[in-house]
């Protein structure tokens, strides 16, 4: 057997290095800490919640930054908190520990999804050949999040500008993701439909 | 002869000239025609054949309705068939060939079916082929295949060239064609502030006005588009599509569009088509109308065509069908085809007007320029085979007595304009008849409506029966503005464009001409042109006793084919209407379904084909798999290893050598698919009691249990272990293909029945990759992975432990689902193939083997443990699988409880699991039935048992098997015969296998093994 043989225990995200370029730039993002938080967004909740992270709290489809963290609005009792990789586990602990008493789940899921950054001025075009969420300027904003789907599979729009969303899907769906975003952003695919 | 004109032609630029050929002949063209503009340039008049009769058949439309023409387009990778020359923009090199035909368009054998035509009257196939009924699969399905059929499909081994994609639109208001109708609503609700979408099927703007002329706002109606367009075009709330058919109208306002952005270049960068997936809060159709056929003998003659379309081969494309041509209307607008003939310096012998009075303002136009016209006449039938060579006429009113021979080599007909209503009744849209056009059209009291009980849909101009530039006009600037005030914009009191055009006297209905026709003549009266149906054929349903008009469609077939009726509907109808002597709006209309005209595959299918077809589901160690030889088998989405053979080694040898290496020594799995579902909460164990058949809220932190999921209806739904991590915290493992939907029935409990249980659940399956140590030197490997102790007495059988292994964060369970001693590792999915690289490092002292999914199959087989999917198949209940160990006794209710309880499953006597050994070793064949005495009602062998699993074992080197068989735990030792994979037809005995009744547990029944 042709075993690729290497010590490295580095975690590796999924589809590492993957880029391409077409009418969006799309490229796969470095490990990313994920902390997926359940509970009932009481003030108690909301208090311990954002105590951890140093963030607001976001509004429903929303997403409150601070720094190199962000918690992301998922549904009326879910959120995703992305912050450095490392720093997930002991973060997990520190929530785990805040909210104690509370009826919650906290779970890292750093592991679990491949992340996607896609950038360029067709990027509302392309993603809309992909996802049925209206992605009018004004009905999908820089700095909100939707749950949607890409073509046939579950994925996550952060919108973190007007040209650069984060896209995120399962991690075991990774190829299909960045194979089906690189088609659909391939050279004479431009709709004209948004505001470039 | 039809030719290109010295002049003229809003479309082509003659300074472009494109070469094409079609079934092999050279021709040429100008940028901007069609095909069928460019065909008639090059007098090819004869386009194709017919379905039935194989009938010589010319183009007859101008448009998306055209029926008769229809081509194979383009060759190898980009072959097309059934493309409607009409509706085809010439490009450069185009090859077309026309279809239906054999051995050659000229001269066809199927044109004999003609000849016999008076013998394939409606219904023919179903009266003449029901017997003798063997005849059917042996003699007239193949002829008939042969002989039916329109364009030919494209080669199986050849894959289009071209990209397809789906784009997602969100807008206000979809509005749906492009005439001066659908600009003039679109511009109404655009300066109210409505977010505007608007389609157009062509690739030009303004419709058919341009052609019929009148003035709007004082402009010639050219440039009234123009200047519409532009202004348009600056607004930035306006979307203008061109090639893009509004499709389809669906539930809640959803519309289909399919853009062809390249059929006019091909091979250019970027998709061919793309179909526009559009959620409209609003939606308008401005579809305009459709020119009716008169229905006469002969009028399927090439060279016999609709008026308007005369005309627009004229006006737009600087082309005419014929040198004379004759026309032939109920009604004045056919006049203008004769005036613009006329104009064009062409022979217009006669017009035949079947009113008794004729027509006014235009005919007095008509007349002026010297063309005669003859009120009260019409067509007694056409002469010519292939090509019109002249009309003979005859009074309308009476029975087709020849008056006269004309000598002509075009018709131009005119039986009046009906509405476009499809769109408007692919939702529920009703109608309404309106005597006075004798047409449907939409009725507003009755329009497709949301889930707010209020119309979504609305329609404008000649859709909407406004036959007039005055009329259109002002419906839709006031159906615009209705759209823009709906959508609950502040509507401005501005005025409709004003229009002119010349007025029209009102149309006579002819539904058959002459009135009275004869038998003779109304058996050449073709009513649906592509599937040959006539006025005889009509008239012989009604008499047959055909009421329903959805009945005499299918019946007749008329309206059924590629062009779904455009052109037959009404006058079908109408005939039926008279021949049962109901009113036409009592006999109704047929369906009209989506889509409009027949949308490709590709845009159907969109991105999703080669590499994209389906999501592959890949683990972190897909990579090393792939590396390393495996072959593959699908599990849901995933791609799991089947086995690992080595260069020249068979999938089954490969498989015994996975098996026996890790039996003697050490084996490693891949095992990241399995399903990983957390459910916490103070509410956890109670659901998760309700859930499982066994008791899971007693399990003890830092032990595992296996467990079985059923469904409401008792059926064994999934199971796997289940691993208590914290005092209010479990770990559900489900199986590889089940994890999504076990999460989504968890989901549905929690959601809809037990929502005030304080549990939340998370699909941790992805997060981490597993990977299972099997074989007797298991604990070995992790020692000297090391990190942590993982030795009998601290992790004993069905425990947990957390820690580190080869410097890598871990949770081990020690679980086995192969009877030997065996660690199932989940690493963070990061971490995973890196993991698997220590393991498979550390593992060569141990000639530690890789294995696969059938590995791991044999081994659980042997085992005399269940498959989900194998041993259940949704209609086995846990008892049936001798599991009632794992069904509780103590708990009052779970999922599947009180259907165990039926009688059916209580019964006593269902088939049971058991095991199965042939009597000479070989191995039985996958789903075998044992085969009991007697036949059932059916006339079927009686069967009291089935094969569910079933494999030869390297490690008792024989073939082992489970199955279900009736009583069969209590009949151990018996031997049963079952079912052969070949069987001899010829012979009435079945050839059987015979088999032994055995445990299911094959090896090591004491399970000293796995617990060491």
């Amino acid at each position: 057997m042709c075993d690729v043989i290497t010590s490295q225990t580095e975690p590796s995200a999924p589809m590492a290095g993957a880029l391409s370029e077409g009418l969006l730039r799309v490229e796969a993002l470095p490990p990313q800490g994920q902390i997926s938080l359940r509970g009932d967004f009481s003030d108690g909740f909301r208090d311990a919640v954002c105590g951890i992270t140093g963030t607001g709290f976001p509004d429903p489809l929303g997403a409150a930054e601070s720094g190199d963290r962000a918690l992301l609005w998922m549904s009326r009792d879910e959120l995703l908190f992305l912050l450095p990789y490392e720093a997930a586990t002991e973060t997990l602990a520190q929530l785990n520990a805040a909210l104690a008493g509370q009826h919650f789940a906290a779970t890292d899921v750093s592991d679990a999804r491949a992340q996607f950054r896609v950038t360029g001025p067709h990027l509302r075009d392309v993603l809309a050949k992909l996802s049925p969420t209206d992605m009018a300027p004004g009905a999908f904003a820089p700095g909100e999040v939707r749950r949607s789907h890409l073509a046939q599979v579950a994925a996550g729009y952060w919108l973190r500008g007007p040209e650069e969303a984060q896209v995120f899907v399962f991690r075991s769906v990774g190829d299909y993701a960045f194979r089906v975003l690189t088609t659909a952003a391939a050279p004479g695919g431009e709709v004209g439909f948004h505001e470039a | 002869m039809s030719t290109r004109l010295a002049r003229g032609g809003r479309f082509t630029d003659r300074s472009k000239q494109f070469g094409f050929t079609f079934n092999g002949k050279r021709f040429t063209g100008y940028a901007g025609d069609t095909l069928a503009s460019a065909l008639l340039a090059n007098d090819q008049m004869l386009m194709g054949r017919s379905f039935k009769y194989h009938r010589p058949r010319g183009v007859v439309a101008s448009g998306a309705e055209e029926p008769n023409a229809l081509v194979g387009l383009g060759e190898g990778a980009r072959f097309e068939p059934d493309q409607r020359v009409t509706t085809t923009e010439l490009f450069d090199g185009l090859v077309a060939d026309s279809q239906n035909h054999w051995p050659s368009l000229d001269f066809d054998v199927g044109g004999v079916n003609a000849k016999l035509s008076r013998f394939l009257p409606a219904g023919f196939y179903y009266k003449t082929f029901l017997w003798p009924r063997a005849f059917w699969k042996h003699v007239y399905e193949p002829v008939i295949r042969q002989s039916a059929g329109l364009g030919k499909a494209p080669h199986p081994e050849v894959r289009d060239a071209d990209r397809y994609e789906h784009f997602h639109a969100h807008v206000d208001l979809l509005v749906i064609g492009g005439g001066v109708a659908g600009l003039q609503a679109a511009k109404s609700a655009a300066r109210a502030g409505a977010q505007v979408l608007l389609l157009e099927q062509s690739a030009h703007w303004g419709g058919r006005t341009p052609v019929d002329g009148g003035s709007i706002d004082g402009h010639d109606p050219e440039a009234w588009v123009a200047q519409t367009v532009a202004e348009l075009e600056a607004m930035p709330n306006v979307r203008l599509r061109l090639r893009c058919m509004g499709a389809g109208i669906y539930d809640h306002a959803y519309a289909l569009g399919y853009e062809r952005l390249t059929d006019h270049r091909p091979g250019a960068e970027g998709p061919r088509h793309r179909l526009w997936r559009i959620r409209a809060k609003q939606i308008l159709a401005a579809t305009g109308a459709i020119e009716r056929p008169l229905s006469f003998a002969g009028n399927d003659i090439p060279g016999v065509m609709l008026a308007s379309a005369v005309r627009d081969y004229v006006v737009n494309w600087g082309v005419t069908p014929g040198d004379r041509t004759v026309v032939v209307t109920n009604n004045d607008d056919a006049y203008r085809t004769a005036i613009t003939l006329k104009q064009a310096g062409l022979e217009v012998p006669v017009i035949l007007d079947a009113r008794p009075m004729g027509g006014g303002a235009l005919m007095e136009e008509a007349r002026a320029l010297g063309i005669r016209v003859e009120p009260g006449r019409g067509i007694a039938r056409v002469l010519g085979g292939k090509r019109v060579t002249g009309v003979a006429t005859c009074m309308q009113n009476g029975q087709g007595a020849m008056l006269e021979e004309i000598p002509c080599d075009a018709v131009a007909m005119s039986g009046g304009w009906s509405p476009v209503v499809h769109l408007w009744s692919h939702c529920g849209g009703k109608l309404a008849w309106d005597e006075k056009g004798a047409f449907f059209r939409p009725d507003p009291a009755r329009a497709p409506s949301g889930a707010d009980g209020k119309p979504f849909m609305s329609v404008a101009g000649a859709a909407n029966g406004h036959l007039t530039l005055q009329a259109a006009l002002a419906c839709a600037d006031g159906a615009g503005k209705a759209a823009a005030g709906a959508l609950g914009h502040d509507v401005d009191e501005t005025e409709a464009p004003s229009a002119e055009a010349a007025p029209e006297a009102p149309l006579a209905p002819v539904w058959l001409m002459p009135q009275g026709a004869s038998a003779d003549l109304r058996m050449k009266a073709f009513l649906d042109y592509q599937n040959d149906v006539k006025v005889s054929d009509v008239q012989l349903a009604a008499r047959e006793g055909y009421e329903s008009v959805e009945h005499t469609k299918r019946y007749t077939t008329l309206g059924m084919a590629t062009d779904q009726g455009k052109l037959s509907n009404i006058n079908g109808l109408a005939v039926l209407s008279d021949a049962l002597g109901t009113p036409i709006p009592q006999v109704g209309t047929t369906t009209f379904r989506p889509p409009y005209t027949p949308i490709s595959f590709g845009a159907i299918a969109g991105e999703a084909r080669g590499e994209i077809f389906q999501p592959l589901r890949r683990t972190p160690m897909h990579e090393w798999h792939e590396a390393n030889h495996a072959v593959w088998e699908p599990v849901g989405q995933w791609r799991r290893p089947y086995c690992y053979p080595k260069p020249g080694e068979s999938k089954h040898k490969a498989v015994e050598r996975e098996i026996n290496a890790t039996r003697a020594s050490l084996g490693v799995l891949d095992a990241s698919t399995l399903g990983k579902i957390l459910v916490k909460g103070p509410d956890a164990g109670r659901f998760l009691d309700m859930m499982y058949t066994n008791m899971m809220s007693t399990l003890p932190v830092g032990k595992c249990r296996y467990g079985l999921m059923c469904n409401e209806n008792g059926f064994l739904m999934d199971d796997g272990v289940v691993v208590r991590l914290s005092e209010d915290s479990w770990l559900c493992h489900t199986t590889s293909g089940g994890a999504d939907h076990v999460h989504a029935h968890m989901e549905d409990w929690l959601q809809c029945e037990w929502w005030d249980w304080k549990v939340y659940t998370a699909n941790l399956t992805e997060q981490y990759a597993q990977v299972a140590v099997v074989g007797p030197n298991a604990r070995k490997l992790l020692e000297k992975l090391g990190g942590m102790d993982v030795s009998k007495e601290t992790l004993p059988f069905m425990t947990w432990a957390e820690g580190t292994l080869a410097d890598t964060p871990v949770r081990v369970y020690r679980i086995s689902f192969s009877g030997e001693l065996s660690y199932e590792i989940a690493i963070p999915a990061n971490r995973g193939r890196a993991f698997w690289n220590r393991v498979i490092e550390a593992g060569r002292e141990w000639n530690m083997t890789p294995y696969g999914t059938e590995a791991l199959h044999v081994m659980r087989a042997e085992k005399g443990f269940i498959m989900i999917g194998d041993e259940s198949d949704g209609t086995v209940i846990p008892q049936d699988l001798g599991l009632h160990w794992a069904i509780s006794k103590k708990k009052e209710d779970f999922l599947g409880k009180r259907a165990q309880e039926r009688i059916d499953m209580a019964r006593g006597d269902r088939w049971q699991l058991v095991g199965l050994e042939t009597l000479d070793g070989s191995v039985l064949p996958d789903g075998a039935y044992a085969v009991a005495p007697g036949r059932n009602a059916n006339g079927q062998r009686n069967a009291e048992g089935r094969v569910t699993s079933t494999y030869h074992s390297p490690t008792l080197r024989k073939g082992i098997a489970m199955g279900l068989v009736k009583h069969g735990p209590d009949r151990m030792g018996e031997v049963l015969q079952f079912t052969a994979e070949d069987q001899d037809e010829t012979r009435d005995e079945l050839t059987t296998i015979a088999a032994r009744i055995v445990s299911p547990v094959f090896y090591d029944p004491e399970g000293e093994k796995q617990n060491v």
